[in-house]
């Protein structure tokens, strides 16, 4: 069972804000899908690696060529807030 | 047939006889769109004048004696998570309501420079998490075969329109099912193509290891054209596959004689709709009669397979959605009074309930001290279910089975159950976690609902799986069926 202390820990690294009933709803789906998911604990993995990947890819690598990059304008085009030539946010400190 | 129902190469053959001109098709389409989209509402946005301009640009070129590609004047339809270069991009979430890309996914430049006719960017559910497109921030999109019923998801409006006449061809993207169940609900042909083979590049990410975009269509041959255009390799995108890409219609010549197809009892046992398994089990005959040597078998870690996707995919999820927090693009909550306040605002105000869950989910299988009994336990378990398939695949040339365990279901049927509504993909998210290909064809009805058939094939064996998609196809009608959605 994942406690609501539990739910607002991980609330909090997702960066959300969960109103009180929607924590007592993660509360209860998450437990019942984690519980679904210990039958993955039935199975002896001692051995086995992980894939994280399906392609056998190795790192890519490109030569370190100056390229065109876009345009200031078009970059802060979809920005919330700017200030000239900066994305400008609520204060930090 | 009206010209809105008709195939891309049937449209091909007639704008190169000029009998018809790409501005009729396009004018068809919308018309098509007038007079449906309000009971089907496929669509987020919707580009007519763009798709205007660039049927008349095809017309120009065909007048002129220029020789056309396959797909010119063609409409097509983009899953609303696929940027295109000034219009809005949204993946059907309010935390995207208002981007517009400054640049077009390598997809959409293909088929841009291919000459097709983009229509606009279809509904799905948010960043495609969901099986029945009832997840959208926006509104729900219906299936065309009975309006009551959800057409699958995450590719719902993609799927909706190919099925109502309300484009010719669509783009989705498929991370546990997403082309290829909504494929099957709304009684049209999905591929979701071997991972790496098409260019993420401008997708939207959802869990970057499954996600693959591929072709939603009315029949295979169409489906080869689209896969021709969008596949192969892409320098931007670095888990792009360098291989060699053949001509995929030479594929569909009707022979199928020695194919070897392997049906997994797994996926035809509990849990599959009786109606849905009777079939799947006749056409089971009709491959056997195209002269495929058809058996069963078993990919004994299949009931695995749904655990290990949901820690998978929503861990990865977590990690890429990280990045919507108000400060480039998309919805920032204003009122905040510091910028850690702004995030968690911004995303609160800005997410879903479904999209939510699973940063809930995927960030508590990445945090300390259930990271090794979680996500790295499903990783090793993905490990299992991939040999499971390289053994399978050791002995034959095609896997078969259903591509959802009924058909289409109600809409608000689902939604109050998270793991119920999972448990719709169980016949389509091993596919993902293999890496491998699968496409979704029209077999059949269930309760006067359409029902699909999956074929799965070795990684990069999309060509095996289209010949014998187009060979099955030669011998059925179900793909000639349109759904009564009233005009």
């Amino acid at each position: 069972m994942i406690s609501l202390k539990e739910v607002e820990h991980v609330a909090l690294l997702g960066r959300l804000e969960l109103t009180e009933e929607e924590k007592k709803l993660y509360s209860k789906q998450l437990s019942d899908i984690l519980e679904h998911a210990r039958k993955l604990q039935d199975l002896d993995t001692a051995n086995v690696p992980p894939t994280s990947h399906v392609l056998p890819l190795q790192n890519v690598f490109r030569e370190d060529r100056p390229g065109e990059h876009m345009a200031t304008e078009k970059v802060l085009a979809n920005a919330p807030d700017r200030q000239d030539d900066y994305f400008k946010v609520p204060r930090i400190l | 047939m009206e010209l809105y129902y008709l195939t891309a190469h049937q449209l091909h053959d007639m704008l190169i006889k000029k009998e018809i001109s790409a501005e009729e098709i396009t004018r068809a389409v919308f018309g098509r769109i007038d007079a449906v989209e309000d009971k089907i509402r496929a669509y987020v946005t919707l580009t007519r004048e763009t798709a205007e301009r660039q049927a008349r640009a095809v017309d120009k070129s065909i007048a002129m004696g220029e020789k056309i590609a396959p797909l010119a004047g063609i409409p097509i339809a983009f899953k609303d998570n696929m940027c295109t270069a000034g219009v809005r991009t949204t993946c059907a979430s309010k935390i995207l309501y208002n981007f517009v890309p400054p640049y077009n996914a390598t997809v959409v430049q293909r088929l841009t420079e291919a000459r097709s006719v983009m229509t606009g960017k279809t509904n799905m559910d948010e960043f495609a998490m969901g099986s029945s497109t009832e997840n959208s921030a926006f509104f729900t999109t219906c299936n065309p075969w009975d309006t009551d019923r959800v057409p699958g998801g995450s590719s719902g409006g993609s799927a909706a329109a190919v099925a109502a006449g309300e484009t010719i061809v669509a783009l989705g993207s498929d991370t546990g099912g997403s082309i290829r169940q909504p494929a099957s609900y709304c009684g049209v042909v999905g591929l979701k193509p071997t991972y790496g083979s098409v260019s993420r590049f401008g997708l939207v990410a959802y869990a970057s290891s499954l996600d693959q975009i591929g072709p939603i269509t009315r029949d295979v041959t169409d489906c080869a054209l689209v896969f021709n255009t969008i596949s192969g390799h892409d320098p931007q995108d670095s888990t792009s596959a360098p291989y060699n890409q053949p001509d995929y219609t030479s594929y569909l010549t009707g022979d199928i004689k020695g194919l070897k197809i392997g049906v997994p009892k797994e996926y035809m046992g509990e849990g599959i709709d009786p109606a849905v398994r009777e079939v799947i089990r006749e056409n089971v005959n009709v491959f056997t009669g195209l002269g495929a040597e058809v058996e069963e078998t078993s990919l004994p870690h299949s009931e695995y397979a749904l655990p290990a996707y949901y820690l998978l995919a929503t861990a990865e999820a977590s990690s890429n959605l990280a990045r919507y927090d108000g400060v480039r693009y998309g919805y920032r909550n204003e009122e905040a009074e510091d910028i850690v306040d702004m995030f968690m605002k911004t995303r609160s105000e800005g997410f879903g309930a479904e999209v939510k869950r699973r940063i809930m989910l995927g960030t508590y299988a990445l945090s300390a001290g259930y990271y090794d009994a979680y996500y790295n336990k499903a990783q090793k378990v993905r490990t299992l279910i991939k040999a499971d398939f390289d053994r399978a695949f050791a002995k034959y040339d095609l896997l078969l089975s259903p591509v959802a365990p009924g058909p289409a279901f109600k809409r608000g049927e689902k939604m109050d159950d998270p793991l119920q509504m999972y448990m719709v993909d169980i016949c389509t998210l091993s596919i993902n976690l293999a890496g491998i290909p699968a496409i979704s064809i029209p077999a059949g009805f269930a309760n006067k609902l359409p029902v699909g058939l999956q074929l799965m094939g070795k990684p990069f064996g999309e060509g095996d799986i289209l010949r014998a998609a187009y060979a099955f196809e030669q011998t059925t009608d179900h793909h000639h069926l349109v759904p009564g959605v009233a005009s």
